[in-house]
């Protein structure tokens, strides 16, 4: 009756009935995922890789709605059904060269294929949106993440390397601009167990490139790699022995310093700003500029406006003053402070003692200019108004304004000269001067026409005069014949005197007694 | 012409050897007299294990067109093909005789195979009277080609043979393969399980 032969039927029956519980059973779950361009994505082909293995496929491609994304729509296999959580990421691996490395060079040939990051998390979703880059770093690499906060972004990129003590410890996972545009904000992964040297005193910097140094003993090359020469990175290192600091926690905050040494700098703790008034032109100071306290910085300009008051414009620099500068750090806290002293009486004391601020050319040729703390005996006494926030630090003109300012007076005294009027006396005294001169030619003709003929017949009068005088007194003139014969007898007496009293001398008897014969 | 059957008449004839011979009325089995195999008027439970047959192949049929056929691995990429991906994939590359002949052989014959035998077993259970002859040619047509179907597992058996570069290509055959080669064989035993005698029997009795 019954058939040995239906057997058969009922094996092919068992057989396709497994076969179709087990498609059913192993179908894993469909998601979509959102990306920009469905480059390199073939419907059906493309491979879903979680550490190079299949975990899904991608079944169909579609535009949205809006023809905005592309839903890419996948099938992920029954086993991994639990890797679609909150946080896993997909993205398309395509050959990629940067300049540290080359990726998914596999994918030149094989066409490109969606890596798969599997999160943490415990939330199931069924929707991703697709990253447009390779993450560097996936969830499974033990390790932790920390914020750097810069002003600009520096060299690096995303995938450059973290050095410590010059090792790669760690990538830029990404970086990006804060909200209100201030600053940037990058995001690096420190492997373990590196990480466990990132404490809260550890500094970070750029080492992107290479630091070179002229000081006094010579060039200094400083660089952290080749590779961060090519692609820049961040290096970061610990103040101090750092031993009593406990690591710092997943996604800490730190600032990114430009270079090593501001980077490992002394951090100043204690900061007081204050407000310096010039009335002088404040060009050729930027913020950022050195408060100079002969030669040591002291401080720092932050912030400079003009400001209008009591009908005068001022410009207000604002700076901050590290005062923990000015105690050396090997004696500890200054001996001021320990007697009692509060900070505020000791720059209280100082003002006292002359010191100003003033503002100074610290380049001839840019024309910088610099916030310089001095002494100046001669100052006019002034105080801190402590109450003021912040206090105004009393300042006395810069140098160059110094002599600007003599050379104002100056010019003040010479506009104060009644030039116009001075002018006017002279206009008239050369007038009066021209009238003079011209009543003088008037004479002067006169004399010409009416005196010089009278003139010349004196002339006549006068040589015929003299030249009686000088036949008087010419060598063979009779008066002159008879006034030499008379000198020629005086200067024969007064030799005949001279005798005299040359024997009168040697021999002063000779009055009295007469002159002696002579003995022959 | 003199037209009787040889059951009509009380012979058999023997399978293997062709002898025809009358074995002794009511027996229940008896052998050749002269090789000894098994003698049998009509195959015996032909309609039935046509049928079984029948279906088993059916429900392979499935799994044969569902799952890859071939699957071949190379630097390129794994692909997996099934029997309808294979034609459609020669009939895009403008292999469109090749792809003609695969889509006849490995899908349209044994679909038409296993639609046929079911005609057959059908009217042969129904002891039909239509259309006796174009239903035996329909047999021994279906006996001809039957074997054609395993072309595509001669295919993928070469291949697999012949390229296996290592890393840089190999083919494997899928499961799809083995289902197809069970559907195939399935038809085929069941196209010989069935008996075309049983076509004329019923016509001949009312005929007679």
């Amino acid at each position: 009756m019954f058939s040995l032969v239906w057997i058969v039927p009922l094996i092919a029956a068992l057989i396709g009935g497994w076969l179709a519980w087990k498609a059913v059973s192993e179908k894993g779950p469909t998601f979509v995922i959102r990306f920009k361009t469905a480059e390199g994505i073939e419907a059906g082909k493309t491979k879903i890789k979680y550490k190079s293995v299949d975990v899904g496929a991608v079944e169909s491609i579609e535009l949205s709605r809006d023809r905005g994304v592309v839903l890419v729509h996948a099938r992920m296999e029954k086993y991994a059904e639990d890797y679609l959580v909150k946080d896993s990421r997909f993205w398309v691996v395509r050959a990629r060269v940067t300049g540290g490395n080359v990726q998914g060079l596999g994918t030149l040939l094989s066409g490109a294929h969606i890596g798969m990051d599997v999160g943490k998390s415990a939330d199931a979703t069924r929707e991703f949106t697709g990253l447009e880059e390779q993450p560097i770093v996936t969830a499974d690499v033990p390790g932790r993440h920390f914020i750097l906060k810069s002003k600009t972004l520096g060299s690096f990129n995303a995938g450059s390397p973290v050095y410590f003590r010059k090792i790669a410890v760690g990538e830029v996972e990404s970086y990006g601009l804060d909200g209100d545009g201030k600053g940037v904000t990058s995001r690096i992964f420190v492997r373990a167990p590196h990480d466990q040297y990132v404490n809260r005193e550890t500094r970070f910097w750029e080492a992107s490139g290479i630091d070179l140094k002229l000081d006094a003993t010579g060039v200094s090359v400083e660089t952290e790699s080749l590779t961060s020469i090519l692609v820049g990175g961040i290096a970061f290192q610990t103040r101090g022995d750092g031993k009593d600091t406990e690591p710092a926690a997943e996604d800490a905050k730190f600032r990114l310093f430009r270079n090593r040494v501001t980077a490992l700098a002394y951090r100043d703790v204690v900061v007081m700003p204050f407000t310096l008034r010039f009335r002088e032109s404040v060009r050729g100071l930027s913020i950022g500029a050195p408060v100079d306290f002969r030669g040591i910085v002291m401080g720092e300009v932050t912030d400079i406006r003009p400001q209008y008051e009591n009908e005068e414009t001022y410009m207000v620099v604002f700076a901050n003053l590290y005062p923990e500068r000015m105690a050396s750090r090997q004696i500890g806290e200054p001996k001021r402070l320990k007697r009692g002293f509060s900070r505020e009486q000791v720059i209280d004391e100082l003002i006292e003692t002359g010191m100003r601020a003033q503002l100074r050319t610290a380049n001839l040729i840019t024309g910088q200019r610099y916030v310089a703390l001095d002494s100046f005996k001669d100052a006019k006494p002034d105080t801190v108004d402590w109450k003021e926030s912040p206090p105004r630090f009393p300042t006395v003109p810069g140098t160059f304004t110094g002599v600007a300012e003599n050379i104002a007076q100056i010019t003040k005294k010479l506009s104060a000269v009644p030039f116009d009027d001075i002018g006017k006396d002279l206009k008239r005294g050369l007038e009066t001067l021209d009238r003079t001169l011209k009543s003088v030619d008037k004479l002067a003709k006169r004399v010409g026409s009416e005196i010089a003929p009278e003139v010349r017949e004196s002339l006549v009068a006068l040589r015929s005069a003299l030249a009686t005088v000088e036949r008087t007194v010419t060598e063979d003139a009779p008066l002159q014949q008879d006034a030499r014969a008379a000198l020629r007898e005086v200067a024969r007496a007064a030799a005949s005197l001279r005798v005299l009293v040359e024997y009168l001398e040697q021999h002063p008897e000779a009055l009295i007694r007469g002159k002696p014969e002579e003995k022959q | 012409m003199i037209e009787a059957t040889a059951a009509q008449l009380g012979l058999i004839a023997c399978h293997v050897c062709e002898l025809v011979s009358r074995p002794p009325a009511r027996a229940a089995a008896c052998a050749c007299p002269r090789c000894g195999a098994r003698l049998y008027s009509r195959k015996p439970d032909s309609i039935a294990r046509t049928w079984a047959l029948l279906m088993a192949a059916a429900i392979l049929y499935l799994p044969a067109n569902i799952a890859p056929v071939m699957i071949t691995t190379s630097i390129f990429g794994t692909q997996r093909d099934t029997l309808l991906s294979g034609v459609a994939y020669l009939w895009t590359s403008g292999s469109w005789p090749l792809a003609v002949l695969v889509f006849v052989a490995s899908i349209l014959v044994p679909l038409l195979k296993l639609l046929a035998l079911s005609y057959l077993a059908a009217t042969a259970q129904r002891r039909s009277r239509v259309r006796q002859r174009q239903r035996t040619r329909l047999y021994r047509m279906l006996e001809y080609i039957g074997r054609w179907s395993m072309l595509d597992v001669f295919v993928v058996m070469v291949l697999v043979a012949l390229v296996n570069v290592g890393a840089l290509a190999n083919i494997q055959a899928g499961a799809g393969a083995m289902w197809f080669g069970a559907v195939v064989v399935l038809t085929m035993l069941a196209s010989m399980s069935f008996d075309p005698r049983l076509i004329w029997d019923r016509a001949k009795y009312r005929d007679g």
